[in-house]
């Protein structure tokens, strides 16, 4: 477990290269606020580290084939893939134990696998089937599963927030120790409830864990042309909720995080927020060509700081794995996806009835 | 087996595209992510990247082609330890079109298979339950709406821990219109919550906390506010049921004052029935007596869906018999008739209720006998009480506050000329509030409302008298 890791020396190399080290702003000394430091990313296991590579791979492999099954029709209206931010879901999971909630907004298959939902269900409400988790009447972007715990997938930007302070709010009207896990992007953060949110959660000390992902763009909106603010770990300060920057492409370093920010939501502190570094590779959705940013930028991205390359190099330089043993890794992950997907265009379309089910229980 | 790269489909509309570059040529060895070729589709250039790993062993259409059609193959992958040759051994047998075919299938299904909505059955006509009895000399205790309102509160908190009141001023205020007076004092601050200045925010955090399984009532402090907050009610409190196939819902009830008060003027004087009763997956729930409004508002917080309970601050303070029965719950869905008669129909809900009763005691001076039906909840409507009454009366007058189109008497009009058009003998009128903005000035606001002089000039039209 995440827990009982050693801390390792490096440094989160990402975070370091694309922020400015976060200055101490006289307003946050006025607020008393103390922001903690980001912990050093952890040093894995082996076991972890072939965990991270796997459920990374799974994300990687899963949302290549559903962009091959929108190139074939199978797939339609909107589709957000979640190539390159494997490494935020994977490592936050690393630290959940069962009851905790998982809320995100529409860029969110890999939320679901992570969780443990299964990509025959997920894979099947993105084609529209009757297999899928929701019927086949959500899609992409409206998924569920409360054997889970994960609440969706949800299509408005920013609304997930209110709901996932919502579910820690019934955490702590229960009085259990679960926590809200609530993620959403740069560009949600710039949406108004976003702050009436982080306003409720820690005046009533919920315990939610804000975790925005900064993959850099709103859709096609780089962070440097829509937000003031662009460190968005200082986004709660005047609502006096800590903030930390994580480098998000580091598996390690967003278990580390992860953990801190979990258990100090179980101790009762209240919110915080993860800001997580990290870069989508593909466009926006299936029909974005992604024209707003530089191939170089892409490709330097891809080759220096893949969240899936750097596990692999480290089990292989560690000779915890042999090249064979990762490609069997790869098979296998393969092999899901491909029965997800063939499940998935197999499957038949909902009922006709079905269309008048689940309107009012 | 050698893999076919096939044309992609970039965007929801797309159906063919031009092959305007191969990036990479036969013999190249590709990567997952790797660029293989652009495509031009109307309204973009796009990258094709590579899915599988593996050696481009043949090129089907060449660069330059126009117009090809979505799954059309345009490449052939080797597989490691698969050769060129092999692909002179498939030569021989047709490409498996196994990617396409189910493709066309799908599209067919949704065109031939997915019959006309009319066809498919929907579950409308379910038995309506009716009011409970109210067992001969029960008393009956003069009760104000207000009153009523804090005590279906109160008693469903009493009866059930996860129901929790919040809102603006709900708590240490006892309400901005002290419905929630005493609730406080009862039930802890735990569970009687008061927000901050917050509606899109905590009505998504009450929405949440249904979903994790708890009962909110979200109070606000009148119903235009709640216009901040919509967004959650309809696209996260109404749909997620729907979107989650049924896995997930939320029980929640909004509730507050709706519509009009005094001299509040435009942003403060609206009514939201018709808005809300738009929406599938809402109930809403309208009453106009103090013994509904109990009745219907302890139903609401049982109820499993999310409710919106639209009150009324004129109707707050106003006193009406209510039966004394322990745990009085009416149902949800189900029209009230306020007085039988048989000359004609008025149809209102809420503080309509107030116009409609008044006209029919006039009315009954003149000798024309008026039923009057107080539809109580907007969704889902009981027409089947509208249209048996219709039947028997053959004329029908509708009474709201809202604006004029796209009215619940519109809504109203519609259906009963689709189910009982050949009992009317005379055209359906829609009593409603002025097309306007609420103005401000007493003279101008009584003429934007609704008149008990114009509910009996309608009345009268509809009878010929």
């Amino acid at each position: 477990m995440a827990t009982t890791a050693k801390k390792s020396a490096s440094k989160p190399s990402v975070a370091k290269q694309r922020t400015r080290s976060s200055s101490r702003s006289s307003a946050l000394s006025e607020t008393g606020l103390v922001m903690p430091k980001a912990p050093e990313p952890l040093d894995f296991s082996k076991e972890q580290e072939l965990s991270a590579f796997r459920e990374m791979l799974l994300i990687r492999r899963f949302e290549e084939k559903a962009g091959q099954l929108y190139g074939m029709g199978f797939i339609g209206g909107f589709c957000h893939l979640y190539i390159g931010q494997e490494a935020v879901v994977v490592g936050m999971q690393m630290n959940l134990k069962e009851g905790d909630q998982v809320i995100t907004g529409y860029r969110d298959h890999g939320h679901m696998l992570a969780t443990g939902m299964e990509a025959r269900g997920v894979m099947a409400e993105l084609t529209g089937r009757r297999g899928g988790y929701s019927k086949g009447k959500g899609g992409s972007m409206h998924m569920f599963s409360k054997e889970k715990n994960f609440y969706g997938g949800h299509g408005i930007v920013g609304a997930q927030v209110p709901l996932g302070t919502g579910l820690a709010f019934a955490n702590r009207y229960r009085g259990n120790d679960n926590v809200s896990l609530t993620y959403f992007g740069d560009g949600a953060a710039n949406q108004g409830q976003v702050y009436e949110s982080f306003n409720m959660a820690s005046l009533w000390k919920l315990p939610v864990v804000f975790i925005i992902e900064n993959n850099r763009y709103a859709m096609g909106t780089a962070v440097t042309r829509s937000s003031a603010e662009t460190n968005f770990s200082h986004r709660g300060i005047s609502f006096k909720i800590p903030g930390i920057q994580v480098d998000g492409m580091d598996v390690r370093a967003v278990a580390a995080a992860g953990e801190m920010a979990v258990e100090w939501c179980r101790s009762g502190k209240g919110p915080i927020i993860l800001e997580m570094l990290t870069y989508r590779y593909r466009g926006h959705s299936m029909s974005d060509p992604a024209k707003y940013r530089s191939k170089d930028e892409v490709q330097k991205m891809r080759s220096e700081h893949d969240p899936i390359e750097q596990v692999r190099q480290r089990l292989l330089d560690k000779k915890w794995a042999s090249e064979d043993e990762l490609k069997a890794v790869d098979k296998d992950v393969r092999d899901i996806v491909a029965d997800a997907a063939d499940f998935a265009q197999s499957d038949p379309e909902p009922d006709v009835s079905e269309l008048y089910t689940d309107i009012l229980l | 087996m050698p893999i076919q790269i096939l044309m992609p489909a970039l965007s929801p509309t797309m159906e063919e595209g031009n092959l305007t570059k191969w990036l990479k040529k036969e013999g190249e060895s590709v990567a997952p992510g790797d660029v293989i070729a652009e495509i031009e589709t109307d309204k973009a250039t796009m990258e094709v990247e590579a899915v599988d790993e593996g050696t481009i062993g043949k090129i089907l259409v060449e660069e330059g082609a126009q117009g090809v059609r979505v799954n059309t193959p345009i490449a052939l992958l080797l597989g490691e330890g698969e050769s060129v040759d092999d692909l002179k051994a498939e030569a021989s047998t047709p490409p498996p079109a196994k990617a396409e075919a189910p493709a066309e299938e799908h599209a067919d299904q949704k065109t031939e298979e997915l019959p006309a909505p009319a066809v498919v059955a929907k579950a409308e006509a379910q038995p309506m339950p009716s009011d409970p009895d109210i067992p001969e000399g029960t008393e009956m205790v003069k009760m104000t709406v207000r009153e009523a309102l804090r005590d279906a509160m109160a008693e469903e908190m009493r009866r059930d821990p996860d129901v929790f009141v919040m809102g603006e001023e709900v708590a240490e205020y006892q309400g901005a219109y002290k419905v929630t007076q005493g609730l406080l004092q009862e039930f802890g601050d735990r569970r009687v919550i008061d927000t901050p200045i917050t509606e899109h925010g905590f009505a998504g955090v009450g929405v949440g906390a249904a979903f994790a399984g708890l009962k909110p009532v979200v109070e606000f402090m009148t119903f235009n506010f709640a216009m901040q907050a919509i967004d959650q009610i309809v696209n996260s409190a109404a749909k997620t049921l729907y979107m989650a196939g049924g896995q997930m819902g939320a029980p929640i009830v909004f509730r507050g004052p709706n519509g009009a008060a005094a001299r509040v003027a435009a942003q403060h004087s609206q009514d939201y029935a018709a808005w809300y009763g738009h929406i599938p997956g809402l109930k809403v729930v309208v009453p106009y007596t103090a013994a509904d409004a109990k009745g219907l508002l302890k139903a609401a917080i049982r109820d499993p869906n999310p409710i919106i309970f639209l009150e009324n601050e004129i109707l707050y303070g106003q006193t009406f018999d209510v039966p004394k029965i322990d745990d009085f719950v009416l149902p949800i869905g189900k029209a009230r008739i306020h007085k039988p008669g048989k000359d004609a129909t008025i149809v209102s809900f809420g503080i309509g209720m107030t116009y409609a009763i008044k006209a029919a005691e006039e009315l009954a001076e003149s000798g024309i006998d008026v039923e009057v039906i107080d539809l109580r909840t907007i969704r889902p409507m009981d027409l089947d009480t509208v249209i048996e009454s219709v039947k028997k009366t053959n004329r029908l007058v509708t009474v709201e506050e809202g604006f004029p189109q796209s009215s619940v008497g519109d809504h109203i009009a519609s259906k009963v000329m689709q189910r009982a058009f050949d009992y009317l003998d005379a055209p359906i009128i829609t009593i409603t509030g002025k097309d306007v903005p609420m103005p401000y000035a007493a003279n101008l606001e009584k003429l934007a409302l609704p008149s008990v002089a114009e509910v009996v000039e309608a009345v009268k039209t509809v009878t010929y008298k």
